[in-house]
């Protein structure tokens, strides 16, 4: 009922911001609820123990299905657009998941980054999709409806919303029950989870899975706010933006990948203006920081605030 | 006779050491077997043969008259088999609670949280339910451990050392919570163990391995008597030597 | 058939470059645990000293050919003050985390070097292209060859007999494999285990610049130029097995060889070939073709 309550609370918020905030900061807000998206999927991958470093794969996946929609089947619509990219990144991860739940530790990382890498070197290399500078996007409608020039952004953002706190809530649910707690179990110790009769690999790759259509849809979304597409959504240096997003928040709560991706976006925008020279020198920092001092997270911060006061 | 378990010609190297040589052995229904031997006499070795993390090279292993070589751990635990580990297999990070939360509810428990509690009560973890299993006393991991092999309702109950790096005064209540479960369960018990008073006090039966061979089989009092055992696997001197 | 000659060279050249890319990462692994995401910003320390150096050096109106010279000087000014650095002043610290933890760790260096690099030298490309030009070209089959490569090739060669030399004929050597083997029995038997970290991450470390400096000549040298070579140098390191030499080597010339044929007949699959050969590997030998297959002991 909390997380009913809270989720209620969200989706409020993000639709006033939708209505009511200037166009850079739907646009922003859009990214940053893409790229929560992506994270949230993350978690529940290390709830299972497993980092990817190619979640970048499935970011890229979405946006290039959403983008083919539009481009070579002339599919304007952002409600198709977003669930086509879901399908697309699950389908995918479905078949990759079969060998990628074989892996562990660093060849789990590794393996996936291989093959985001893949990926790149076909798009970079592929004519017909623009090679290394992509193409562009067009969505009008929304479920068929279509809405005044400058309001569309608006209403993505609004549908976008409304299906991230659905998958948010969604994934708490899943975490909260047996499920979650078994993906810990994987995490702690596999052996054990065998010899109590169950499969650790199928609980990688159901969560595998979901990671991948959770990614796919972020990016979608990302590629609706852009309104473009290029080969750089799947390169590695995107899926380590994942991971690092993903740290900064932690993986103790679904609320909080959501929460870093915001932080991180408001600070790329603020460093892209002051300090672009800087950027990647401050986040090399920021996760030293926090690797070191507040493992779980900044999310834990602000538990330890709340519990406090 | 009812064998639950029958292990034929079981025969493991690995390189130039051989942990089984030829082991065949039945096991009867509603019995308590301990297993001795000294360091890598491959008790061990025959625990995982049975349990499928091991492949044996060559044999048979037969539960509930179904050759089960070739099975995965998982599969065999369905079956009925479960096992305790000589080194504890916990969840670290998660506390006693869900250690034992997630295996009732992958059993299939009804009610999973009444199992859990049941199956704290029986084993006399309560007070650390809520206790991080990897900061735990090393005899508690070893109860928790026990713990979370019999939930899986089993008919076979393997237990490897249920008692090692426990103090000894500890050893007796740890083994008297541990059989107590196991006779309630209604499970056969084969369990791996080095303090031969536990051994007396416990097992109907006792098998020593030497060498990834059997070298006594019978009742505690003829097997813990008998001269082989006493120098291979007790490390007695034995006086009147037959060389 | 007059394929065969150009392509195979090409491969070799560039699995040679592969190699002593690799060979500081395995050796990281192998000796540390680490999986060092930085080795991709000491190769581009290593390019961008080499420019400055040799540009200085040709600037100075000195001999050319001192020019490879400063290259190598490059490559062990940066691996000698920066390795150490990174391992005493930052590394030392988190051994015996998690090995994913610490591929993020290493990630925080090589985002904080990327801006570094762009700090101390800007933007702009540099260019130096003496180096390259200097050994022209020499002909076999009636085909004519870059004789810069053959350098890259010897030195590959030169690496990597020394580091057998170093690792299986001295007494260090023979401590750092029992360290690689175990190193909790190494530390029980009083070696001291940080001395051969600190170690392994210099050599590591100038071998990833001499990568770089090695490279500066044939390319032009901008900011970024490590980001695509460490996953590359990754895709090796596994292919062959994390931690083993031998591994790296194969691995190198296999992608090496792989590459310059798929650039030759189907240029678009260039990148897609080097990742799915690591893939392909890694389906067969799930842990690189010369790694222990081990299960853990219960
Ligand atoms: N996975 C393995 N790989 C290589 N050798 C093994 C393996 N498992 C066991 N061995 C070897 O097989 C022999 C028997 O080992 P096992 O663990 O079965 O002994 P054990 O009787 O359980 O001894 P302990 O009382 O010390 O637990 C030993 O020499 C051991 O080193
Ligand atoms: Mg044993």
């Amino acid at each position: 009922m909390k997380a009913l309550a809270a989720a209620a609370v969200a989706l409020a918020l993000l639709i006033a911001l939708a209505l009511l905030a200037p166009q850079w900061l739907v646009f922003m807000a859009m990214l940053a609820l893409a790229k929560g998206v992506v994270v949230l999927g993350l978690v529940v991958l290390m709830r299972t123990g497993l980092v990817s470093f190619g979640q970048g794969l499935y970011f890229g996946i979405g946006a290039y299905a959403a983008a083919l929609l539009s481009h070579q089947w002339h599919i304007a619509d952002a409600a198709v657009m977003l669930l086509a990219a879901a399908a697309a990144g699950g389908l995918i991860a479905a078949l990759l998941g079969l060998l990628l739940a074989r892996y562990r530790d660093i060849f789990f990382a590794m393996l996936s980054l291989a093959l985001s890498m893949i990926l790149y070197g076909l798009l970079v290399k592929s004519a017909a999709l623009g090679s290394t500078d992509g193409f562009n996007l067009h969505a009008r409608t929304f479920f068929g409806m279509a809405f005044a020039s400058g309001m569309e952004r608006r209403v993505f953002l609004i549908a976008g919303s409304a299906c991230a706190v659905v998958a948010a809530l969604m994934v708490h649910r899943l975490l909260g029950r047996h499920w979650g707690r078994l993906a810990s179990a994987v995490r702690d110790n596999e052996l054990r989870v065998s010899y109590l009769g169950a499969s650790p690999y199928r609980v990688v790759y159901v969560n595998y899975l979901i990671a991948g259509a959770l990614a796919g849809f972020g990016g979608a979304l990302a590629a609706l706010a852009v309104g473009h597409v290029d080969p750089e959504t799947t390169y590695w240096t995107t899926s380590g933006e994942f991971v690092f997003i993903a740290i900064l928040g932690g993986t103790q709560s679904i609320i909080a990948p959501f929460v870093a991706a915001a932080i991180f976006e408001a600070l790329r925008t603020i460093a892209s203006q002051y300090a672009p020279n800087v950027w990647q020198m401050s986040l090399g920092l920021a996760m030293l920081a926090i690797i070191m001092f507040q493992p779980a997270g900044l999310w834990s911060l602000a538990e330890r605030w709340r519990r406090s006061a | 006779m009812n064998a639950v378990l029958t292990a034929e010609g079981l025969k493991k190297s690995f390189g130039a050491v051989t942990a089984a040589a030829n082991i065949s052995l039945a096991f009867d229904a509603n019995t308590v077997v301990s297993l001795i031997g000294a360091n890598g006499a491959g008790k061990t070795t025959f625990l995982n043969m049975v349990t499928g993390y091991l492949k044996p090279d060559s044999g048979r292993i037969m539960f509930d008259r179904r050759n089960i070589v070739g099975l995965s751990p998982r599969q065999i635990t369905k079956l009925g088999v479960s096992r305790s580990f000589q080194v504890p297999q916990l969840f670290q990070t998660l506390n006693v609670r869900d250690n034992l939360l997630i295996a009732e509810s992958i059993a299939g428990a009804k009610d999973p949280q009444a199992a859990t509690d049941a199956a704290l009560a029986r084993f006399a973890l309560e007070p650390y339910g809520h206790q991080q299993a990897g900061l735990l006393p090393e005899g508690i991991r070893k109860l928790l451990d026990v713990a979370m092999a019999l939930s899986s309702r089993s008919k076979l109950l393997l237990l490897d050392e249920p008692t090692s790096s426990v103090s000894a005064d500890e050893k007796f209540a740890i083994m008297d919570v541990v059989m107590g479960a196991a006779r309630a369960a209604g499970v056969t018990v084969i369990f791996v163990e080095h303090d031969m008073d536990i051994v007396a006090r416990f097992a109907g039966r006792v098998v020593a391995f030497y060498d990834g061979g059997i070298i006594a089989d019978g009742t505690p009092d003829t097997v813990l008597r008998a001269d082989s055992v006493r120098r291979y696997v007790i490390g007695d001197e034995v006086p009147h030597a037959a060389a | 058939m007059s394929n065969i000659l150009p392509v195979a060279f090409d491969g070799i050249a560039y699995g040679s470059w592969l190699f002593l890319m690799s060979a500081g990462l395995t050796l990281i692994y192998g000796v540390m645990r680490i999986l060092n995401v930085a080795h991709g910003s000491l190769y581009a320390l290593g390019a961008y000293a080499a420019c400055s150096f040799a540009s200085a050096w040709l600037n100075g109106g000195l001999p050319a050919a001192g020019s490879f010279g400063m290259l190598l000087l490059a490559a062990i000014v940066v691996g000698g003050l920066v390795g150490p650095l990174l391992e005493r002043g930052l590394l030392q610290w988190m051994y015996g985390k998690d090995e994913v933890v610490l591929v993020l760790i290493t990630y925080a260096v090589f985002l904080i070097m990327e801006d570094v690099i762009k700090l101390v030298w800007g933007v702009d490309s540099l260019l130096l292209p003496e180096p390259y030009a200097l050994p022209g070209n020499f002909s076999l089959g009636g085909l004519a060859y870059p004789a810069y490569n053959l350098l890259l090739i010897g030195m590959a060669l030169v690496t990597g007999l020394a580091l057998v030399w170093a690792l299986y004929r001295t007494r260090q050597g023979k401590l750092l494999l029992a360290v690689i083997h175990d190193r909790e029995m190494s530390m029980a038997m009083g070696i001291n285990v940080s001395r051969f970290y600190l170690a392994t991450f210099t050599v590591g470390a100038t071998l990833a610049a001499l990568g770089g400096a090695l490279t500066a000549p044939t390319v032009a040298v901008t900011p970024g130029i490590g980001v695509e070579v460490i996953v590359l140098a990754f895709a090796v390191v596994v292919i062959g097995g994390l931690g083993s030499l031998g591994g790296a080597a194969l691995g190198a010339l296999l992608v090496g060889l792989v590459r310059s044929a798929t650039v030759r007949y189907w240029p678009e699959a260039e990148l897609f070939s080097i990742y799915a050969v690591m893939a392909i590997v890694l389906i067969a030998r799930p842990k690189g073709l010369f790694a222990a297959q081990e299960a853990r002991k219960i």
